[in-house]
């Protein structure tokens, strides 16, 4: 059950995945996935809300992974919840065999497409760390005694291309101090920079078991590596990379993206650049597979 | 200040459409001063009715004008005693206070709202109002630079900036510089960078549970009938 955890506490290189609940019902294509995946990496995360659009939860979804025979990484976003509401749902989701939790402070109703909503926002980020690892000793947020404590590993992220990063940093340190047990970062694509980095984050981490995961975010053709660079937050597709993803037909850019995903895995094993890696193939889970072949990890 | 806009023309129509004798009033502080419900922005409303109504063929209603210095003041209130008689209806151009003030002042009067309350905030430069208070009830400006989190970073977060900040800007909009970032620069060129390593907790939402009450240590009794709930 707890096989993300046992991976990293391990030491091998992880590997973990990433599932997009569907805006609806029809959980056809999303159970393929899980059932495409499951076995292949460590854990699948699965997204709250992502980007602030309505969609099937990540608790119900992170449920049927476990139910399924995979391990799951349960997003929890403070967006949409009160800290009331989201210890219940860290309660419900350990109830139903969930044990790991990424916390977010999760996109802006307004990027999403309830544009009208009341964002919550009750806690952020940092302090759902704290109260995740509060409820792990046994206590709720008010200090109340918990009749049987979690078992959370708690997970968080952090952004290396930040600009500036130097605010960034600071939060990064106050996660780590808050509890966090292991990282994702966003998606990474310049591995010196990526590299400078982790030797950073590293120097914060020192002596405690905190566990770096580079995000690594397919590269499906250069008009979308373009389009992160104008539009994503933190993600930085150097020119090298986006001459690369040029230089090919567009009907092999895909592939493309794919062989790059691949050897920046490599190159993160091969350096021991970081702990894993976090693969986001965001609605193209098929080719997750082929990626984990061409790097050479099944 | 409070800073507000007037609602648009057509909302206000609306509201005055079953009356006769309507009185626009104007407020002469907050609303005042970010051009939305003053002396000024009172004749313009009421000649903006003026040729709605003509164009519409509707020239029943007869407006009168008015500004007090406060509408949110119980004192200043009973000026209007007299203005009101014979009023089917009164618009304020006050902020919510205001018009709430009226409305518990005259109790058989209809009162409307001429303007939206909008935020506490400042004038960034001509004719731009930009908040500044959320009027939280527990002020942590001290340990952010005297820059305010909870009101100006979109989330409201305590402890550094979320993922979503482009060069510096909001992922909610580029026009608005990240709180966090600013923060930061300004810790920084204070020599105070150790306050934003400080963990902050979650807000305390009991100061805020509404609606609020102050009352005042001082001038109780000098304040008369007044005094119970003062500032």
């Amino acid at each position: 059950m707890a096989r993300y955890r046992e991976a990293c506490e391990s030491g091998k290189f992880v590997v973990s995945g990433e599932i997009g609940p569907p805006k609806g019902t029809d959980v056809r294509e999303m159970v393929h996935h899980i059932d495409l995946l499951k076995d292949l990496v460590d854990g699948l995360n699965v997204t709250d809300n992502q980007s602030a659009v309505l969609r099937l939860g990540s608790m119900a979804v992170s449920h049927e992974i476990v139910t399924r025979g995979g391990d799951a990484i349960y997003q929890v976003t403070c967006r949409d919840r009160n800290r009331l509401a989201i210890q219940n749902d860290l309660l419900s989701a350990h109830f139903l065999g969930i044990r790991n939790v990424l916390a977010l402070t999760g996109d802006h109703v307004s990027v999403g497409d309830h544009k009208d909503a009341k964002e919550v926002y009750d806690f952020e980020s940092v302090q759902l760390i704290q109260a995740v690892k509060k409820m792990n000793e046994g206590f709720d947020w008010a200090g109340n005694e918990l009749q049987g404590s979690t078992d959370f590993y708690i997970g968080a992220v952090v952004t290396p291309e930040s600009d500036p990063i130097e605010p960034q940093k600071l939060k990064f340190e106050k996660k780590v101090e808050a509890g966090a047990q292991f990282f994702q970062t966003q998606a990474v694509y310049d591995m010196d920079n990526f590299q400078r980095f982790m030797e950073y984050a590293r120097g914060v981490t020192e002596g405690q078991d905190v566990k770096m995961m580079a995000g690594l975010v397919v590269l499906t053709s250069v008009g979308m590596a373009k389009y992160m660079n104008k539009f994503v937050p933190g993600v930085f597709v150097p020119d090298d990379l986006l001459e690369e993803m040029a230089s090919v037909p567009k009907e092999e850019a895909l592939h493309k993206g794919m062989e790059i995903c691949a050897r920046h895995i490599r190159f993160c094993m091969d350096n021991n650049v970081c702990d894993g890696v976090h693969i986001m193939a965001i609605g193209k889970e098929e080719i997750v597979p082929d990626i984990l072949r061409m790097a050479g990890l099944i | 200040m409070i800073v507000a806009e007037q609602k648009p023309l057509e909302d206000i129509i609306r509201m005055v459409r079953p009356y006769k004798k309507v009185l626009l009033l104007g407020c002469g502080t907050c609303t005042t001063v970010c051009n939305a419900g003053g002396e000024t922005e009172v004749a313009f409303l009421h000649d903006a009715l003026r040729m709605a109504e003509a164009r519409a063929g509707d020239g029943r209603r007869e407006y009168s004008e008015a500004t007090l210095k406060r509408q949110c003041d119980p004192e200043f209130l009973e000026h209007l005693t007299e203005r009101v008689e014979g009023v089917d209806a009164v618009v304020s151009l006050a902020c919510g206070t205001g018009v709430q003030a009226l409305a518990e002042r005259f109790a058989d009067l209809p009162v409307f709202p001429g303007v939206n309350t909008s935020f506490i905030g400042m004038a960034v430069e001509w004719g731009v109002w930009d908040e500044r208070c959320a009027a939280c009830g527990d002020c942590r400006l001290e340990d952010t630079g005297g820059i305010c989190p909870i009101t100006r970073c979109t989330k409201g977060i305590l402890n550094g900036p979320c993922a979503g900040p482009k060069k510096g800007h909001c992922e909610v909009s580029p026009d608005m510089e990240c709180a966090w970032i600013l923060i930061y620069r300004r810790l920084e060129r204070l020599g105070q960078l150790e306050r934003m390593r400080r963990y902050y907790p979650p807000r305390n939402f009991r100061p805020i549970s509404r609606p609020r009450r102050i009352v005042g240590k001082a001038g109780l009794e000098a304040r008369g009938s007044h005094g119970d709930v003062t500032a």
